[in-house]
């Protein structure tokens, strides 16, 4: 029987982890995704759960760990954020190139410097290379189906490759939304026992894994498999998505499309933010503006295709980045921009909007004002530089927080 | 040792499982101490490793192994024991993998990792109690990348970082006190030049349940600069000078498992290595030379002053 539970996003990333069936969870806590392995230790302690938890010194160590008990054959789940994932990243890539099928939650937050605890999409987005794959949570219900999801793309004998599944902190992590808990025996039968297949530790099957190569060919095959594995998830996600959504009534696409079809202007964001762009459609759409929003739920393999359908014809993209590439601007309208041109046919100008950093808020009036910069841009032919959002107000508040700052240091240097 | 199978020289292996061709320099005693630990071990091993000269030892498609290998990183090896040890008792637990099929846990690193970069992994492998052997070949540098100095080159010594007149200036870190202090199951000194004393520990520390380092002394010839021909000379130098204590720890004791009867002057082991030429030539460092034998004396007196009278194990 599924139930309907009111949970964080933390609860639901643990009772995604549970209802796959884990046996194992590498640990190490950092704000804001300690609930998820408290949650499930818990859990494992009190015998609802038959898994084993362990805590390691440092994300590096859990994420070796974890790469290396997959492929040894279990199934395995873990969770970081931020600084955890960045400590980690040495391994992200060596556990991928293992080829090590395991789920890893992703609790998005801002990077230090300055050290802060609400989000944005650096962290995730200093991984996008690393060969894990990525999805891209925007509720509490998408976590839990989305770590089904990755587990189904993670195992499939044509990927074999781990999956980051993301939420944002605090938005989400700690934002209590109603979750259908799907039937376990139900999800037993989407999502059977893991299958090593070849993999394993085995005395009398010796198994030599991440030797060294010491040529450019031999690395570049190695290299390019992992690539083509990875686009190959894009068929494995559609093909579970639909058994999912036969099983269990929610459809999962590569992107999700609201009111596009017939949109002029179209926002491109990602994650819990996504839910703020979405109101605002709604609301410039009373205002008669013809706006769409698009929302990648899969950020790797990168939907490429999806991505030029949905914005065919259309005459300008708002894409608003929870990131910044220091020099650069936002990682989505970069990615994006390499995939939409290159190709014959109209494109759409495409302007990059910087906002949400740190957890900060994204006001509805900013959404009107970048329909409007965009729609400008479209008529015009000329898309300003990245726009960094900011308010006037908050300038205002800023440099009251300076004038302290410098006074108190004043005051001490006296 | 008397309850040792392991008496005299006759009684090791005769069959060897380490295939030979491998990439290691010529002289190696990192090679020359695993060859013997694997022969005792045996091929129910998955080696855990970390970065370092050993790395090379599996290169595609080409393995010397017998079972199994996984390379890590240069600082979690033994996190990577710590998943995929955990991972079999699952599959053990779960009746998804027959006992038979059970290997021992080996990382295999060196004293780069071991004492510098990989220490935080390996202390939270040992306080979790983990079940794994860790075994690292010494040579007393970065050895892989040209003999830079690590927290485990002595005092003294040229390094590819280190050429000035007093080598190097810090101090060998004490790494079996490190794990000592951790009060594992076992801890013990070795070197690949007295391979019966070796291999009484490997056969002991098969026996033992959890965390358990073997601490090898590699004499290296590329970068302690000696002809790869007296490696084991060297080897037996380091004893027989008392630079390397053989011993081991278990039950919250320390026992030597060798007390040389005379020890020979230090300058006897040092005099014959390339990297401690600056001592000698040109012109005698009486000070520093004094200074090392100093050490060296007095890690020995409190044994010394007993007569000798510790009890050798067997």
């Amino acid at each position: 029987m599924s139930k309907r539970l009111m949970l964080t996003g933390n609860g639901a990333a643990a009772w995604g982890a549970r209802l796959a069936g884990i046996d194992y969870l590498p640990a190490f806590p950092i704000t804001p995704q300690t609930e998820i392995i408290e949650t499930i230790a818990r859990w494992i302690d009190c015998g609802v759960m038959d898994a084993r938890f362990v805590t390691l010194d440092s994300e590096h160590s859990m994420i070796t760990a974890a790469g290396a008990a997959a492929a040894t054959g279990v199934r395995v789940f873990s969770a970081t954020s931020s600084q955890g994932l960045l400590y980690g990243m040495e391994m992200l890539y060596t556990v991928a190139g293992w080829r090590s099928p395991f789920v890893l939650v992703n609790v998005s937050r801002g990077l230090a410097s300055p050290i802060t605890l609400e989000p944005d999409h650096n962290d995730i987005f200093a991984a996008r290379d690393s060969g894990f794959l990525q999805l891209h949570c925007s509720t509490c219900q998408e976590v839990v189906d989305g770590i089904l999801l990755a587990y189904k793309m993670a195992e499939d004998q044509r990927v074999r490759l781990p999956v980051i599944v993301n939420l944002d902190g605090f938005y989400l992590s700690f934002t209590r939304e109603p979750v259908d808990i799907p039937d376990a025996n139900q999800v037993a039968r989407f999502l059977p026992p893991f299958d090593p297949l070849n993999q394993g530790f085995r005395a009398g099957t010796p198994f030599n894994e991440a030797v060294a190569v010491l040529d450019g060919s031999a690395y570049s095959y190695f290299r390019y498999q992992a690539h083509l594995a990875a686009m190959n998830a894009e068929a494995v996600m559609a093909e579970s998505a639909a058994v999912f959504a036969e099983s269990f009534g929610r459809r999962y696409p590569a992107i999700e499309s609201y009111q596009c079809d017939d949109a002029e202007v179209v926002f491109v964001m990602m994650g819990s933010f996504a839910t703020k762009a979405k109101a605002a459609v709604h609301r410039l759409r009373e205002a008669g503006q013809s706006v769409g929003l698009l929302r990648p739920f899969l950020f790797r393999p990168f939907p490429a295709t999806a991505f030029r359908e949905a914005l065919a014809g259309k005459r300008g993209v708002a894409v608003v980045d929870q990131n910044l590439a220091p020099g650069l601007g936002g990682v989505i309208h970069t990615e994006l921009a390499a995939h939409l041109y290159g190709h014959s046919g109209d494109k759409p100008v495409m302007v990059s909007f910087i906002g949400g950093l740190g957890g900060r808020d994204i006001g509805p009036e900013e959404f009107f004002e970048m329909a409007r910069i965009t729609q400008q841009a479209a008529e015009d032919g000329h898309p300003p530089p990245p726009r960094l959002l900011y308010t006037a107000t908050e300038l205002r508040e800023m440099k009251k927080m300076q004038a302290i700052a410098l006074h108190l240091g004043g005051e001490k240097r006296v | 040792m008397s309850q040792s199978r392991f008496k005299t020289f006759k009684d090791l292996p005769k069959e060897h499982l380490l295939g030979t061709g491998t990439a290691m320099c010529a002289g190696c005693g990192g090679l020359e101490a695993l060859h013997e630990v694997y022969d005792i071990l045996g091929e129910k091993t998955v080696f855990i490793n970390s970065a370092g000269c050993m790395t090379l030892l599996s290169v595609y498609p080409y393995t010397p192994f017998r079972g199994s290998w996984l390379y890590t990183s240069m600082a979690s090896a033994s996190a990577g024991a710590q998943g995929v040890r955990d991972a079999m008792d699952i599959l053990l637990a779960k009746g998804r993998m027959s006992a038979a099929e059970d290997m021992e846990t080996v990382v295999l690193t060196g004293d780069g990792s071991a004492y510098g970069m990989g220490l935080s992994s390996t202390s939270g492998a040992i306080e979790r109690n983990l079940h794994f052997l860790y075994l690292c070949y010494d040579n007393e540098g970065y050895g892989n990348t040209g003999q830079q100095s690590s927290g485990a080159t002595p005092h003294a010594a040229r390094t590819a970082t280190n050429s000035g007149e007093v080598g190097y200036p810090g101090f060998k870190k004490d790494l079996f006190a490190i794990w000592a202090a951790h009060a594992p199951s076992y801890v013990a000194t070795v070197i690949g030049a007295e391979p019966l004393d070796l291999a009484r520990k490997i056969d002991l520390a098969k026996t033992l349940r959890g965390p358990r380092l073997i601490l090898a002394l590699a004499p290296c010839p590329t970068g302690w600069d000696f002809d790869p021909e007296e490696t084991v000379e060297i080897g037996k130098l380091a004893v027989q000078s008392g630079v390397w204590p053989l011993k081991e720890y278990r039950n919250c004791q320390i026992v030597h498992t060798k007390i040389p009867q005379k020890r020979i002057p230090v300058e006897d082991y040092l005099k014959r290595q390339g990297r401690f030429a600056h001592l000698f030539e040109p012109k005698r460092n009486d000070a520093l030379l004094q200074e090392i034998q100093n050490r060296v004396d007095h890690y020995w007196a409190p044994l010394e002053r007993q007569g000798g009278s510790e009890r050798e194990r067997g």
